[in-house]
């Protein structure tokens, strides 16, 4: 018989007794890590360079010949146009203060994944390339030939950052991964290195004006499926506007609130809010995408997308514009959106028609978050609600990365939230607010190959939603993200079963007591409402 | 189980608990292994926080005679991480069986081994039982994770088919589907 | 091996300078000729680096949002961590560039075992707290060398730093803790194994260079006594342009102002420039406004984008179907 292996020596098959140095550590590509390369037609759409059919897995990723050349080009133009690119790759001293702050390092254990290696991936080819002691001493002054496999390790690992900023609240200057990444993938993308699942949406959502590529008609039908849906638990029919010239307001939110469970209950939370109002509001299907995919593949591409939210406000001739919930949209409309497509002079700074509160916060961007919107009116006692309705929920929040680190709205989901539910439980504080974990799935990295790296890059996450799952029986997960919605269910379902997960204005619709509704005996998501459930036959 | 093993199990417990933990361990590329060692906080480690916590309570489980359904949530606990980890099958579960080696190099240490053999036999079926247990654990694990991505793509495709039903003009869309699906 | 190199390299340059002093007699090259060019280098070499910066500008307005924005007037906006006006910036740049406020975020610890578990990260923050700090009194220490009379505040902070009152010459802490914090710096690159396979060559040398020009600073003033009115007389010809060379002073002198040099001369080419790149982070020296304010992009430029016309005229047909206004019937 043949030997048969000891345990530890099966286990072992995978354990490399690597101390080498990473620069020596070749880059490996593991099955469920990384996503599947960009189809030709989706680069032809928006016009990006290298469109060709080819496999991540392929050892010949058909590069046009000067790649190098167009590399190193490509960085020294950004050194030149972003002074964070420039000062983040001279300042960092390597303190490691990041390293333990990414939950994809801290999920995967992959060194290259430490914020700082992530960005050393890059520092080390501009050292070598840019600077005197690079160009001179080389390795010894941590510079790195730029060769195909360098390249590789650039694509693997730059889409396994989420962008969602944790390490740079960490850093002592500041230094921004995020940053790294975002300048990373625009330059893979020049020579077509985009992932499918990226370059998919955004040529959905520059020919048709949304990332799942809904056509007018299709979201027209689709909101009215949710209508229907209103009618039967409210016993109300709404009619709301599809883009309508002299309406107010212009709302846009991300299209993963028309298509995909739980975010079309977030988006019957806002049908049913602004008929309770009568807000004088038009959805467009023109501009129907409040997120950003392009904001994952290059500042350019991010700005061709964004720049139809300001075009159609123009068009329709709104006074301002209200948005959904949604992480990196917030992040774009909070830090780019203005510099890049405005001045917005032609709308006028934000006053809720309700309350009559002026969103000065919102005076030269013209665009109000539906959290701040909705707070002001439960503040200011426009809004009839029984919490009690959300009785048999236990809810916990996650602070989306992009709205808590790029843009700092923690109070007013919070404040919401505890208005329209009695049970409210915060996770740990390390795991929250401006230290909150990452879903996994951020900037584009929710496919369904990389399903390994997202449930490593989510358990951290997870982790804190199991803690207050067992400790206080929470049962639902709240979040103001349309990412959020479409992966933190999948999280769940692997590491936490039993939790639910849901947008806070879901959790608001469902609390709102709206005039002439009929007695409500079932939730948003058409399930019994607990304690009602026999109310129908009374 | 002979109370005198017991007694024993107990008081190496730590060492047998602290070469447990290191063996696993090494069942991670070197780079990876230093960092899940120093992983103590729960929320800021949770990997390495996971792993310690549910072998510690495995070792108690096996001593105090735990029954399997009782210990095999910190199995789980373990297996579930291993198994979106870059690992085998055999790979995954093989730290249950590392645990044997472990416990009869720590009795022989002591000349104990020969002293509890019929014992420390029947201890021994027990970590088989849980080997045994952690494969389905596994099983269930990967099939998850397969029902998953089945799951994504199903909602995704069904929306598509559900414009394209439009696109065709064909408005009725059936209201079981159309509640099913949306649910 | 980036360790042992860097180790090697400034034994290397100890031994230079001994030779160079003890053998060759080349007391003018170590005395006056490298830190004149050091100084030159430091300060031609920062203001390159620092015109580089600046040479980039700031095309997005990115600020890292560590608190609640600022947003209704009755929600409490946190104005430190999340500013919005240029006070709250300087107010976060000071806690940032005096207290290392991001270094300070440690991680909350728990009981585990019944036993508190901390994060490593209050060490560190700790130890750069100590370590620069110290280096600044220390440095301010040395300003006696080139002001005559010393100024007074100097005395108060030598009476400070000297508090112990121990020994004589009186023992000042700030050398001993420079000396305890670098060690510690380094030796967290040894042993913590993120950190020692992040670390680089470059991270090693100005440990060493830094722990020997403190050793040796320390080693003259305590133990190897010099001539501390020839250094004087010395580095007072220096600073006045009218150098000279004073006889009999030590060769542990030359020693330490050649690492001195050494260090100032790498200074703007290492990463050390983080000093003056704290200050031009854009995730921390922005207020976090730009939806008040229009942030401008020197280098915005017009984009192609899917215009509506495009749009209507692809989808015309669909949308008058589904009920939806268009612009052309």
């Amino acid at each position: 018989m043949a030997k048969v292996p000891k345990p530890e020596e099966l286990s072992k098959i995978d354990y490399k007794p690597s101390k080498k140095r990473w620069m020596d550590t070749p880059v490996e590509f593991k099955e469920g890590m990384f996503c599947h390369g960009t189809r030709a037609k989706y680069l032809e759409t928006v016009g990006f360079p290298n469109p060709r059919e080819w496999s991540s897995k392929d050892e010949d990723w058909k590069l046009p010949e000067n790649w190098k050349e167009i590399v190193l080009e490509a960085i020294k133009e950004r050194l030149g146009k972003y002074r964070s690119f420039r000062l983040f790759m001279d300042i960092c001293v390597r303190c490691g203060a990041c390293a333990d702050k990414c939950q994809f390092f801290l999920g995967t254990g992959d060194p290259r994944n430490m914020p700082v290696l992530r960005a050393e991936l890059m520092r080390s080819v501009y050292r070598r390339y840019f600077t005197a002691p690079g160009k001179i001493m080389g390795r010894l002054a941590g510079g790195r030939e730029l060769t195909y496999d360098v390249l590789k390790e650039w694509w693997y690992y730059f889409y396994q950052c989420s962008e969602c900023r944790r390490c740079s609240v960490f850093c002592p200057y500041g230094i921004d991964q995020a940053e790294i990444t975002m300048i990373g993938r625009e330059i893979l993308n020049l020579l077509g290195l985009n992932t499918d699942w990226i370059a998919g949406p955004v040529a959905n959502c520059y020919a048709k004006g949304n990332h799942l590529g809904l056509e007018p008609h299709t979201i027209k039908s689709n909101i009215e499926f949710m209508l229907d849906d209103i009618e039967t638990i409210t016993g109300i029919r709404i009619e709301p506007t599809f883009n309508r010239k002299g309406a107010e307001i212009l709302f846009v939110t991300p299209s993963g609130d028309l298509f995909g469970d739980p975010g079309t209950y977030t988006c019957m939370g806002y049908l049913m809010l602004f008929h309770e109002l009568g807000l004088d509001y038009t959805w467009s299907t023109y501009a129907s995408e409040g997120g950003n995919f392009g904001f994952f593949t290059s500042m350019e591409m991010a700005k061709r997308l964004n720049a139809k939210i300001y075009a159609e406000a123009k068009r329709l001739g709104v006074k301002w514009i209200l948005g959904g919930e949604c992480g990196h949209m917030w992040r774009v409309i909070n830090q780019y959106m203005d510099t890049w497509n405005g001045p917005a002079d032609f709308l006028e700074v934000p006053v809720s028609p309700i309350t009559g509160s002026r969103f000065d916060n919102a005076r030269a961007t013209r665009m109000v978050h539906v959290a701040e919107f909705t707070a002001d009116l439960i503040k200011q006692g426009k809004l009839k609600l029984d919490p009690t309705r959300n009785d048999h929920l236990k809810v916990t929040f996650h602070d989306s990365c992009n709205t808590a680190r790029g843009m700092g709205i923690f109070e007013e989901p919070r404040y919401i939230i505890k208005n329209v539910c009695n049970h409210f439980y915060e996770m740990p504080e390390d795991t929250i607010r401006e230290k909150t974990f990452c879903c996994g799935s951020g900037a584009g990295l929710n496919a369904g190959e990389n399903m390994e790296l997202r449930m490593r890059g989510g358990f951290p996450r997870a982790n804190a939603v199991n803690y207050v799952h067992q400790r206080y029986g929470v049962n639902m997960l709240a979040n103001i993200c349309a990412i959020d919605r479409a992966a933190l269910p999948t999280l769940m379902d692997y590491w936490v079963p039993g939790v639910k997960v849901t947008g806070v204005h879901e959790l608001v619709a469902n609390a709102l007591v709206m005039k002439g509704e009929k007695e409500r005996t079932q939730d948003l998501r058409l399930e019994p409402l607990p304690g009602k459930e026999g109310a129908e036959n009374v | 189980m002979e109370m005198k093993l017991k007694d024993v199990l107990r008081e190496k417990k730590p060492a047998i608990l602290k070469r447990w933990f290191d063996v696993i361990l090494e069942t991670y590329p070197a780079e990876t292994a230093d960092f899940l060692k120093g992983q103590k906080d729960r929320f800021t480690g949770p990997v390495g926080y996971t792993i310690y916590e549910g072998i510690d309570a495995l070792i108690d489980g096996l001593i105090e005679e735990m029954p399997l359904e009782k210990a095999s949530p910190f199995l789980d606990s373990i297996i579930r991480i291993r198994a979106v980890q870059d690992f085998s099958p055999s790979q995954a579960v093989a730290f249950i069986f590392q645990l044997k080696r472990i416990i009869r190099e720590e009795l022989m240490d002591e000349a104990h081994g020969t002293l509890y053999a019929g014992a420390l036999s029947a201890f021994e079926s027990k970590i088989d039982a849980l080997a045994l247990v952690s494969f389905d654990i596994y099983m269930k694990c990967r099939e998850k994770i397969y029902e998953l991505k089945a799951n994504e793509a199903r909602n995704m495709t069904f929306r598509l088919l559900q414009r394209a039903n439009q696109l065709y003009g064909i408005q009725e869309q059936g209201p079981n589907v159309e509640t099913t699906n949306l649910k | 091996m980036g360790a042992l190199f860097s180790f090697v390299a400034v034994i290397l340059l100890i031994l230079l300078a001994y030779v160079g002093v003890e053998v060759a007699g080349m007391q003018p090259i170590f005395g006056i000729v490298i830190p004149y060019a050091a100084v030159l280098t430091f300060i031609a070499g920062v203001i390159y680096r620092v015109i580089k910066w600046g040479r980039s500008p700031i095309p997005f307005h990115i600020p890292t949002t560590c608190g609640q924005q600022k947003s209704l007037p009755w929600i409490k906006q946190n104005k430190l961590e999340n500013p919005s006006s240029s006070t709250g910036v300087i107010g976060r740049m000071a806690l940032e560039v005096f207290l290392f406020r991001s270094l300070f975020r440690l991680s909350k610890s728990e009981l585990r075992d019944g036993r508190l578990a901390y994060g490593s990260d209050k060490w560190l923050w700790l130890a750069g707290m100590a370590f620069h700090w110290s280096f600044l009194i220390v440095l301010l220490r040395h300003i006696r060398f080139f002001a005559t009379p010393v100024p007074s505040y100097l005395n108060l902070l030598e009476s400070l730093d000297g508090f112990l009152q121990v020994g004589v010459p009186r023992l000042f802490m700030t050398g001993i803790i420079l000396l305890l914090a670098v060690t510690y710096l380094l030796l967290r690159r040894f042993y913590i194994p993120q950190v020692r396979y992040i670390s680089l060559t470059s991270d090693y040398i100005p440990l060493f260079l830094i722990m020997a020009v403190a050793s040796t600073g320390i080693l003259m003033r305590y133990f190897f006594k010099v001539d501390i009115v020839g250094v004087k007389e010395l580095t007072m010809g220096l600073v006045s342009f009218n150098p000279t060379i004073p006889k009999g002073i030590g060769v542990i002198f030359y020693i330490h102002i050649f690492l001195i040099s050494i260090l100032f001369a790498y200074f703007p080419f290492s990463k050390l420039v983080h000093m003056g790149g704290v200050f031009l982070s854009p995730t921390r020296n922005l207020a976090n406004n730009s939806r008040m304010v229009r942030h401008i992009n020197p280098w915005n430029y017009p984009v192609k984008f899917h215009s509506y016309e495009e749009y209507e005229e692809e989808f015309r047909k669909k949308m008058k179907d589904a009920g939806i206004p268009v612009e052309k019937e």
